[in-house]
């Protein structure tokens, strides 16, 4: 038998338009990369100060909180939907934690960053039961969460602040404290990155989540739990929330009601600028650090080359839209020639 | 052991209100290619979910080997060695080719449970280049065409160590060379002692590949016969079959002046070349099987999606159509192919559904007038016969046919010369359809021109004054009224495209 058969013309023709849309996400990321860095060299040379060792640690403790939290989100806009609920986990797991410290100053740091991780874990739990196993959608799951929690937040505080001087230093500790001279936030979103790069890039469970997101039916054919997938997505997405709300607090020093009031939408912006697509399937961890970061270094650098905080927001939202524009019309390209190569 | 790999007897499946299945049977050999035909909605895809275990029968038993077998699910026919290449390739698009033939079963490091990338990336190219093909496993899947996306669905299913394949129209899709590459790919599959199970409206597949046919039609078995046993005439016959009992009251009309001219249109990627003209009085059938293009051409005429060649003339003047709105303004009608989603607002009352399109004539200075309203479709749903109890009753609670009514009424409101109609009676049962017939036969008496799109031979035949085929996104014949015999239809749908135009490129 013979089994190089040749499989014709077509296959070949084809492999340069194949190579053409397999290297759009690499291409995404390299403008995004460029873009960063053109950004960067321009505030330089307005600001000398921008570039500096300071600064470049400041950023990354100001993104940290962010990344981490888009980790989370990532996982779950791949699986099609999206969690408008953790800046409220992130207010209600901080509380906790911080009224905690609060009536016990001698609580170790460690066990009040696990409190709030696992407050966070329990509402992202509750969420994944309405969408998974009830099939609320998600928008709505998580809006309506996002009020409960919101609400036990205020109920738990009083309505009261926990500031400054109510928390023990050793809980301070946790955001300005530094591990080998890197930031104590750093080396947590670092470690979180790596450990989500391995779990969705190596394990069994991780592809699945992309397979649920790509195309559900198919997913439910191939013997995929969905519902697990989706329990599962939820849920760690809350106990990252749990997480970045102890985070918070600590570099912050203070707890309040309306702690990140607004948050997940930043993080939806990041996980968007970093190509991750809101239609689900898809989504890089290379990604969603690029968009992190540059939302991080927008922050950062407007300010220090004078940009008023009202323009702040207009350029970080066109950035947004251009972004997503370009993504949208080479899409659109993509598959118009995929048609074009479709014979009658 | 049995003579078979794969034995069905009496498999009947029901679900609500249609029998999708009626006592089938089947036969598969080992190392055997058996080809499964019938006509659309003949039972077909039904058969093979059973199979597959998508759906459980509700009658009949089902021999694997010899031994009595019934899955629960799909994994578990997957277990048992059987793969299904659906007519619609089930993939992830957004995954690499990799990833798409192991999904579900997936090579694990024992110890780690680590995805053993280099192993399966190692084993995709061998598995594709045993069946020929020259991309790379970590291609996106998407970027991907459909003949290769087939590919990588029979490297699935051999992934698997599938004893027994079903390929679901795998050639529907693929130009003449790409399916020469899959008949190549599927004997060489047959010599290694796989069984295929071939389903396909195309005659040259089964002449070139099957060694037994098995015809089905309208949800029974017909039977089952060696191929070079059967000719042409009787392998139609067994399909078609059936006589046209039903009774059309199809009305002689004047055919008036022409309405609408069609000329060398084209959506890329969609259909090429159509040309036709319609006239007042007119009912002019489109026929051709699913996926050939019908509803994409009716779409294109009524503006949903833009077409990129050829033009469309209307009552004499050129134009384009952008939109629907303007090509009712024009006073071109459509009714949409599934009338739940596109045709109706369910949780409407019948009158609010039927002066929807024309709002604007029941409202005095911004104001609907709600007596108006009502006046009007009662009058247009007692003149199509709608059955409810008044015309304040939600749309979903009557019954397909009468819901078709309201569409029907729907159209009327507005000012209109030619009505496209996409498959007026799926889904209605047989006393409705003879009610839609006879509103169609009305429409066409009082000068509008039809265009009327269906699947059932008996319709369009009983129905149509001329009647266009199409064939893979091209028309492939325009039969008079004089020359309409199923045969010929069905002669038109399935003959190769190649053969008429030549090589087609775009």
């Amino acid at each position: 038998m013979n089994s190089d058969l040749a499989l014709g013309q077509a296959p070949k023709q084809q492999a340069g338009k194949a190579s053409l849309s397999a290297n759009f996400a690499k291409f995404r990321e390299m403008g995004l990369l460029v873009f960063i860095i053109l950004l960067c060299v321009g505030v330089q040379l307005r600001n000398p100060s921008f570039l500096t060792w300071e600064n470049i640690n400041d950023i990354a403790t100001n993104t940290a909180i962010l990344a981490i939290l888009a980790v989370g989100m990532m996982l779950v806009i791949i699986t099609r939907g999206i969690d408008l609920s953790i800046g409220a986990t992130l207010a209600l797991s901080g509380m906790t934690a911080a009224l905690a410290v609060k009536e016990m100053p001698d609580l170790h740091p460690l066990l009040a960053l696990l409190l709030g991780t696992a407050v966070g874990l329990v509402c992202g739990m509750v969420i994944g039961l309405l969408v998974a196993r009830i099939g609320i959608l998600p928008i709505i799951a998580t809006l309506g969460m996002m009020n409960v929690f919101r609400g036990l937040t205020y109920e738990a505080s009083g309505g009261k602040w926990v500031s400054a001087h109510q928390m023990p230093n050793s809980f301070k500790g946790i955001a300005s404290g530094s591990l080998l001279g890197i930031n104590n936030l750093i080396v947590i979103a670092v470690l979180i990155y790596i450990a989500a790069y391995y779990f969705v890039n190596h394990t069994r469970t991780g592809r699945r989540i992309y397979a649920v997101g790509s195309n559900p039916e198919s997913a439910e054919i191939s013997g995929i739990k969905s519902k697990r997938i989706l329990w599962l997505v939820y849920s760690v997405m809350g106990g990252l929330a749990g997480l970045a709300g102890v985070l918070w607090v600590s570099k912050f020093a203070s707890a309040q009601g309306d702690t990140a009031s607004g948050y997940e939408l930043n993080v939806i912006a990041a996980c968007v600028l970093g190509g991750v697509s809101i239609a689900g399937g898809s989504g890089k961890i290379s990604g969603i650090i690029l968009g992190s970061v540059l939302l991080g270094i927008l922050n950062n650098a407007l300010p220090m080359v004078n940009v008023s905080p009202f323009w702040q927001n207009w350029i970080q939202g066109m950035i947004i839209v251009i972004a997503v524009i370009i993504n949208a019309l080479v899409k659109r390209g993509i598959d118009r020639n995929n048609l074009i190569r479709r014979k009658m | 052991m049995s003579e078979y790999v794969l034995e069905l007897k009496g498999i009947t499946k029901i679900f609500p209100g249609v029998k999708a299945l009626d006592d089938v049977y089947f036969k598969l050999r080992p190392g055997e290619i058996h080809a499964l035909m019938g006509e659309n909605g003949a039972g077909k895809s039904t058969f093979i979910k059973v199979i597959t275990g998508v759906h459980a029968p509700d009658g009949g038993e089902m021999y694997l080997n010899g031994n009595k077998v019934s899955f629960k699910n799909p994994t578990e026919a997957q277990k048992a060695g059987i793969a299904a290449i659906y007519q619609h390739v089930t993939c992830y698009p957004d995954l690499s080719v990799t990833e798409n033939i192991f999904m579900g079963h997936e090579m694990t490091s024992k110890v780690t449970k680590r995805i053993l990338w280099n192993e399966m990336h190692a084993e995709a190219q061998r598995l594709l280049s045993e069946l020929g093909a020259s991309f790379s496993p970590k291609t996106q899947m998407g970027a991907l065409s459909v003949a290769e996306q087939q590919i990588v669905e029979i490297a699935k299913a051999l992934s698997m160590d599938a004893k027994i394949i079903i390929m679901d129209e795998p050639t529907a899709a693929l130009t003449k060379n790409e399916s020469e590459d899959l008949y190549r790919i599927a004997e060489r599959l047959r010599d290694k002692g796989n069984s295929i199970i071939f389903i396909s409206h195309r005659f040259e597949d089964m002449y070139r590949l099957a060694s037994m046919v098995t015809v089905f039609r309208d949800s029974r078995y017909i039977g089952t016969w060696r191929v070079d046993e059967i000719s042409n005439p009787d392998l139609i016959v067994a399909m078609v079959g059936r006589e046209i009992t039903q009774l059309f009251p199809k009305k002689e009309t004047e055919i008036g002046e022409e309405l609408l001219r069609v000329e060398h249109l084209g959506r890329t990627g969609y259909f090429a070349d159509i040309s036709f003209n319609l006239h007042r009085g007119e009912i002019l059938g489109l026929t051709g099987l699913v996926g050939s293009g019908r509803t994409e051409v009716c779409e294109s005429i009524f503006g949903i999606h833009r077409y990129d060649q050829g033009m469309i003339s209307f009552k004499g003047k050129k134009l384009r159509i952008k939109n629907p709105l303007q090509a009712m303004g024009l006073g071109i009608g459509y009714l949409p192919e599934d009338r739940q989603k596109q045709g109706l607002v369910l949780q409407w009352s019948i009158a609010q559904n039927i002066t929807l399109p024309s709002l604007e004539k029941y409202a005095a200075k911004g104001m609907l007038s709600g007596k108006l309203e009502a006046q009007s479709s009662k009058s247009l749903a007692e003149k199509l016969g709608v059955k409810a109890g008044s015309v304040f009753d939600l749309v979903s609670s009557l019954s397909g046919g009468n819901q078709q009514k309201v569409v029907f009424a729907k159209l009327l409101t507005a000012d209109l010369d030619v009505i496209i109609l996409d498959e007026p009676t799926k889904g209605v049962d047989v006393g409705a359809k003879s009610a839609i017939y006879d509103i169609i036969s009305e429409l066409a008496g009082s000068g509008y021109g039809i265009l009327l799109v269906s699947s059932e031979m008996p319709e369009i035949i009983g129905m149509s004054d001329r009647v266009a085929v199409m064939r893979e996104g091209r028309m492939t014949a325009m039969l008079e009224r004089g020359e309409l015999t199923q045969e010929a239809i069905l002669k038109a749908a399935m003959v190769d495209a190649d053969a008429i135009h030549g090589p087609v490129s775009l």
